[in-house]
Order: C-alpha cells, then structure tokens, then sequence
C-alpha cells in the first residue's frame, strides 16, 4: 500500500471538497474493496477520505410509500435483517446476505459497492432491475442512466452517494452462482416484475462491461412470469466475460440456469 | 493447541502482562532492521514516533505518523502510527497482541477476525486510524487469565476443533458472531455463516461440532 493523507470530514460538503481538491483522491466506505485494491496497488489515492464520520447521517433503512430508502453508508449486514426490507423486497435483503463473507457484511456498506461498480457486484443487478434511484449530495440519478461501465458510473468529481431508493417491486427473485472462493457472482441474475408490471431481468459478474438487462428473458417474462416460459430461451456468449474460472459459453449457460432459478424464486 | 488452549493459569497471565509492558518498547529492536532498509520507512515512521528520544532519526519522507487512541480489550491504547497501518498490524505488531494471525492479509481467510463494537471484522481489511473511538475485542479478550474459557474457546478445545491451530482465533471470533447473529441453528447455517475462516487442516466437521456446543451453553 502506498501511503496517502487521511481524511475523516465531518460534513458532505467537507468530504466533497477534499476530492474536488485532490483529483486522485477517493472516498471510503466500508472499505471492503478499496483496501485490498490499494493493498495490491491497483489503487493509489493521494487522500483516502474515510466517510465513517457521516455514517450516522447516512445509515438506516425507512419505507417510504411505494419504495424503501436505503443510507449509502448502511452496512450489507444491516440490509440483510432489515425487518422493513424483509417485509418490502426480501429479494434485495436476501441479496445483502449472500455478499461477500459475514465479517464484509459488517463493515461493507450499499453505496460503496454502487459508487464502485464492480462487474461481479450484487447490487447493480438490483438496482438496474428495480429501476432504483441513486440520490447523491447533488442529484438523483436513475439506475438507467447510472452504471456506465467497468467501474465505471455516471457519478462526477466529488460526487457522494447519500442514499439508494428502492421502489417496491409485485415479486422479484435473485439468485447468484458464487465463486466458491471470493463469493463474488460468476453469474448472479435478478429479475423483477415492477409494480407497473413491467418486467427486468438484469445480470451480473458475466458482462464484459459490467450489468446489464437480458432482453429475450424480459420479454419471455412479460408474457408468462413463469420459469417454464424461460424453457426455449437462451443467452448468448457474446460479450460475456472468459476468465480462470468460467468461460463465455459457460457463462452464457449459467445465465439461463439462474434466470429460471430466480423466477421460481420470484414466484414461490 | 490443546494444552494451549487449556491453560488459563499463572502462565497466560505473565505471558499477557509481560507483552502489555513491553509493547512500547517492542519498536527498539526493529529500529537498526527497518533504519537499513529505506524502502520500509513507512513502518519505520511509527516507530520514531514512539521513539521521541531518537532525534537523529529523522522520519522518512513520507506523511507523519498519526497520533490515535485505540480501545482493544477494555484497555485504552496511545500509538503514533504509519496512517496506512491495518488493525491487524496494531494489534500484532504495535500493541503485541498476536493472537490475531494474518493469514492471507487480503480478506479471504479469515485468521484476522476480530470484533469491533460487537460486529466481526476482518482487522487485516480495516485501517487503525478508522477504529478510535470503537471497542476492538480480540481473542486474547474473551476472556480473563484467572477466568474459565469463554464458552466458544472451550468447545474448540472439547472437539479438537483444529489441528495447527493458526486459524483458530479467527474461527473462535467468527464462531462468537455466528451464534450471536443467530445463525447457528442448524449445520448448514453454521457451515454457510463460518464460510468466510478457512482451515487449511479441514477441521471443519470439528468446528460446525464446536459451534454447536457453544450455541447451547452461551444461550442457556
């Protein structure tokens, strides 16, 4: 790790401005992700600006109305027994138990892993199926219009994640084929059918450019929101990821087995 | 690890008060390795700060150490420390408490695990300077030295649960949580909840074995 200068502001607008200041600065979470990046040296922020100071701010889960709001900084473990998350989207909560290890869950934190956008990360999958909104210090930005690519999102310069609304789908299902080792998706799919009965079925850790929808599952769905529908429907290899641990075939294969898996979990 | 784990007597307490004392002062010997190798200077910077007496030394060129107050086990800690220093690094080599093991140091093993205010956390994956002001419990915190074992330590010992032993503070951690969290009320639960502390001796049967045993005597 190299070094860099510490920094634990007491207000958004402070911890904004330090990144606007520094432009190879970065904001932590939980930490979770960036400390093993900058461990191997994948990242080399001059100034780490630790968030912890804004968590009580920025932690806690409510309902309101049709949707759940979710703090940026409240932790995976928090979101997974969430009785209010529970009742709303048990999906989402059910999402949160199955990221990373418990001891991630305990410090790990939903706004991080938006604001980082791993390719193989859970909460894209969510986000871009339920149509959530990422609120920041400065706007609100749609799932649609957020996740750009690798890592990459449409948040600006010093641009902070505050929260994460969630509107309350009719049904919706996630299920992930973990890698064994880092618990990350290989393939995790989640599909959703929204109040206005609009169907998404998203997908994550295959995507060469990070999450994405998988349209032929979508409209498979929105004629019968059915497993059995998803039976003649298959997801192409194309685009999708090849590495030590799945080729694009395999990958593209797993798609489809998830996909049923989270329908009948939708549905059950 | 048996006779290890067994004895709770006058040794474990002289061997805690000894490394308490000598914490401190543990930065002399180190001082002449890390002097001699520049590229180190980053851990050498903590050491001159606790060495104020050593004005020769003049720290690296990097950030000062930062001055922090940590809690582990009840008792306060004042360190002057390299910012970039993990808890995991304090504990073990500042504070001299190495019952935490680092094991990968990447987050994917486990042998860290320690609480902090109640909640298991990996301390090789957690900054020093990000714990003050929080209540940091490690293995050596379970329980007294003129105490019996906390339930946990003692069921690792009735089951044999590991055979090296250098992932077992980090599975006793994890186990705490595991039934605290409730999630130890079956042996799937158990196995899913405890997958983040790897054993490379697969004394797995053993530990799900442990935690079951612990399970009922920490909530009757």
């Amino acid at each position: 790790m190299y070094a860099f200068n510490y920094h634990r502001p007491a207000s958004l607008a402070e911890a904004s401005a330090v990144l606007v200041a520094n432009a190879d600065a970065k904001f932590m979470a939980g930490g979770q992700t960036l400390l093993p990046a900058m461990k191997l040296r994948l990242a080399n922020p001059s100034d780490l600006v630790d968030l912890v100071a804004l968590r009580a701010e920025l932690s806690g889960i409510r309902r309101e109305g049709d949707r759940v709001v979710i703090g940026a900084m409240t932790r995976h473990g928090e979101i997974a027994t969430s009785d209010v998350l529970l009742a709303a989207i048990p999906a989402l909560a059910g999402m949160a138990a199955i990221v990373g290890d418990p001891a991630v869950r305990s410090r790990g934190t939903m706004g991080g892993s938006l604001a980082n956008n791993d390719p193989a990360a859970d909460y894209p999958a969510a986000a871009l199926a339920l149509g959530a909104t990422i609120v920041t210090d400065r706007r609100e930005i749609a799932a649609d219009h957020y996740f750009l690519g690798l890592f990459e999102t449409a948040l600006e310069e010093g641009e902070i994640i505050t929260a994460i609304a969630w509107p309350i789908p009719k049904r919706a299902g996630y299920e992930k084929f973990r890698n064994p080792a880092s618990r990350y998706a290989m393939v995790g799919v989640f599909v959703a059918e929204r109040a206005d009965g609009a169907v998404r079925v998203t997908v994550t850790g295959a995507g060469a450019s990070g999450v994405f929808r998988a349209t032929d599952f979508e409209t498979a769905l929105t004629a019968d929101f059915s497993s059995a529908a998803l039976a003649g429907v298959a997801a192409s290899p194309e685009g999708l990821n090849t590495d030590i641990h799945a080729d694009a075939e395999y990958r593209a294969h797993l798609v489809g087995v998830m996909a049923r898996r989270a329908v009948a979990a939708a549905t059950a | 690890m048996a006779n290890h784990h067994g004895d709770d007597g006058p040794a474990s307490v002289s061997r805690r008060r000894f490394l308490g004392a000598t914490a401190s002062t543990a930065a002399l010997p180190l001082m002449a390795s890390t002097a001699a190798l520049p590229l180190m200077g980053g851990a050498a910077a903590a050491e001159v700060a606790l060495l104020a007496a050593a004005p020769n030394l003049s720290p690296p060129d990097l950030q000062a150490p930062v001055d922090m107050r940590l809690s582990i086990n009840g008792s306060p800690h004042r360190l002057g420390l390299d910012v970039r220093t993990t808890l995991l690094d304090a504990l073990r080599e500042h504070i001299g408490l190495t019952g935490s093991k680092k094991g990968c140091d990447h987050g994917q093993c486990g042998a860290c695990t320690v609480h902090v205010d109640g909640r298991r956390t990996l301390a090789c994956l957690t900054l020093a300077v990000a714990v003050q002001g929080r209540e940091v419990t490690t293995i050596e915190g379970l329980a007294r030295a003129d105490a019996p074992l906390h339930p946990m330590q003692q069921a690792f010992v009735d089951h044999d649960a590991f055979q090296c032993g250098y992932c077992t503070p980090g599975q006793i951690m994890s186990a705490i949580g595991c039934v605290k969290e409730g999630h130890a009320d079956n042996d799937d639960a158990i196995r899913e909840y405890m997958s983040g502390n790897l054993c490379r001796c697969a004394a797995y049967p053993n530990i799900v074995a442990a935690v079951r045993q612990a399970k009922t005597r920490m909530e009757g």
